[in-house]
């Protein structure tokens, strides 16, 4: 490739530019989220440091902002306040660098299109517009398939996975995607125990990688042994910082609730 | 008569050899278009597009301008318009559609009964292939053209955002402006579709082949293919039977295409049926 696997013309417009330096992977300070014709914002006031090569769990009740914290730093839904930063750059400033994996039921499984091929578009923000995948970009595809023990189905059609299978298939579409930031939505929510075991086992090895990983998460056994930091969201807000205080604080809000975690 | 007869001789006249270049043509676009259209579920679209072109046929020809500018002209602006529409939330995305679609489609009508002659305006609704000139036929060709290229070109944005739109954005690929491409891609097709089946039956050029191909495969390159050739094959078999049996051109390929969504529907059911047999 003249251009050094460089898109040619990028999507949105701009060229991929490397990561600033040491820059955290993300920043946020004071920042205020609000959902279009929402009336009160999703997040409000949330300030955190997530340094290169972290894995950081998001923990909280339903509807206390997880989600929209990820969609935020996935560029999905833009900052009413404070201030947001990536790599140390604005939203979208390395959109190749960040992978973000939806709740499983945002995605139509029913197009017809085969697993592998569903994860070569993890390829496509290096490929930008007019630019087929080259052989490289299929032995990634490939490489990633193989990692999350999905070889042996890649020629499927997406919707014939089982919901482990299938979110398996998202994740290794974001390692195709040689993301340094992974936002992971929930990937372990109603998944088989091999799914369990796979998916905690990447997430393992992408720290070795030194990428930054970012998980909302209910499953609270693993917290201690996969994650370096976590933060408890309730209502839009910062409750409860770090593994201990967060696993302490989610016991007792989860037991005065009368709720049941995932404890398997 | 022999069957080759039937067939061929037809063909002889240089009326059908450019009605049924113009159905291939017309037939390969509607059906590759098709495919994105039953997949992302907007066959509501594709019908309202075709009929709010309406108008935009009626005032070209009554200003004796070039009919299928003013087609082109009105499908564009209607594209723009759903595109637009099913964007704000005031009023949900399908019945702004409806109101569009059959507005501009009234309009049509009261444009055509202003005037005394209905002869050419039935053409315009329900199809007149036979009466493609050579000069439409080159236009047709450069719109097939067109459209062939844009879907080659973006196929693997098309792709991409038709199934997993929230991949796109955050890869900084506006699902949004492809959506809008589709719609004029749209446009542009049922354009020549409008000249073969007429507005009324103009969406099922666009879903019935693609429906048909998606009961027998679970890839899209191999979906579309398949769906251009039952496309093609129902333009052909329709206009034949249409000379033959001197019936509506239009109404004959459709129903031809309906014919071969059924056949698609059985082969599936034997299949199957036959996967069942041999699991158990």
């Amino acid at each position: 490739m003249i251009l050094g696997g460089r898109p040619i013309f990028p999507y949105g417009g701009r060229r991929l530019v490397s990561a600033a330096g040491d820059a955290p992977a993300l920043e946020a300070h004071d920042l205020s989220v609000r959902y279009p014709g929402a009336e009160r914002p999703a997040l409000q006031g949330v300030s955190l440091t997530v340094p290169l090569g972290t894995r950081v769990a998001l923990v909280g009740p339903n509807g206390a902002g997880k989600s929209t914290l990820l969609k935020t730093a996935a560029g999905l839904l833009p900052v009413a306040s404070g201030a947001l930063s990536v790599f140390g750059a604005r939203v979208g400033t390395f959109p190749h660098r960040v992978a973000y994996l939806a709740q499983r039921g945002e995605l139509d499984w029913s197009f017809p299109i085969s697993v592998r091929r569903l994860v070569l578009t993890g390829r496509y923000p290096h490929l930008g517009w007019l630019r087929w995948p080259t052989r490289e970009d299929w032995r990634k595809a490939d490489e990633a398939l193989a990692r999350l023990q999905l070889s042996d189905l890649a020629e499927r059609q997406i919707g014939e996975l089982s919901g482990g299978q299938q979110q398996r298939a998202l994740l290794a579409r974001a390692l195709a995607q040689d993301a340094d930031l992974l936002l992971l939505d929930e990937p372990l929510n109603a998944v088989d125990a091999a799914t369990r075991e796979v998916v905690s086992s990447v997430l393992r090895d992408l720290q070795r990688e030194d990428k930054t990983v970012i998980v909302a998460t209910h499953d609270l056994d693993r917290l201690q042994t996969d994650f370096d930091d976590a933060l408890f969201l309730m209502d839009g807000r910062v409750v409860a910082r770090g593994v201990g205080a967060v696993s302490e604080h989610s016991h007792a809000v989860f037991d005065l609730n009368g709720q049941t975690m995932v404890t398997a | 008569m022999s069957a080759l007869e039937w067939v061929f001789a037809p063909f002889q006249y240089a009326f059908m050899r450019t009605a049924a270049m113009a159905g291939v043509l017309v037939g390969v676009t509607c059906a590759l278009l098709g495919v994105y259209v039953v997949l992302r579920r907007m066959a509501f679209i594709g019908d309202a597009l075709a009929h709010t072109v309406l108008p935009g046929l009626v005032i070209a020809y009554l200003n004796r301008w070039n009919m299928v500018g003013g087609a082109l002209l009105a499908g564009i602006a209607t594209a723009l318009g759903i595109g637009w529409l099913s964007r704000r939330r005031e009023v949900r995305e399908d019945t702004a559609i409806g109101i569009l679609f059959t507005g501009m489609f009234a309009l049509g009508i009261l444009l055509m009964s202003s005037v005394r002659s209905f002869r050419d305006f039935t053409h315009m609704l329900f199809g007149y292939i036979v009466g493609v000139t050579d000069e439409q036929l080159r236009l047709f060709a450069l719109l097939s053209l067109v459209i062939v290229l844009v879907l080659l070109l973006l196929h693997k944005e098309l792709e991409l955002t038709s199934f997993d739109p929230i991949h796109a954005e955050v890869i900084g690929l506006s699902a949004n402006r492809l959506r809008y491409v589709l719609l004029v891609l749209m446009a542009l097709a049922v354009v020549g579709a409008i000249q073969a089946v007429g507005v009324v039956l103009t969406s099922a050029l666009l879903i019935v082949p693609a429906a048909a191909a998606s009961l027998l495969t679970r890839r899209l390159p191999s979906m579309m293919a398949l769906a251009a050739v039952i496309a093609v094959f129902s333009s052909l078999v329709g206009l034949l039977v249409s000379y033959h049996l001197d019936v509506s051109s239009g109404a004959a390929i459709v129903l031809t295409c309906i014919a071969c969504f059924l056949l698609a529907w059985v082969v599936r059911a034997v299949r199957e049926r036959v996967s069942v047999n041999q699991a158990s």
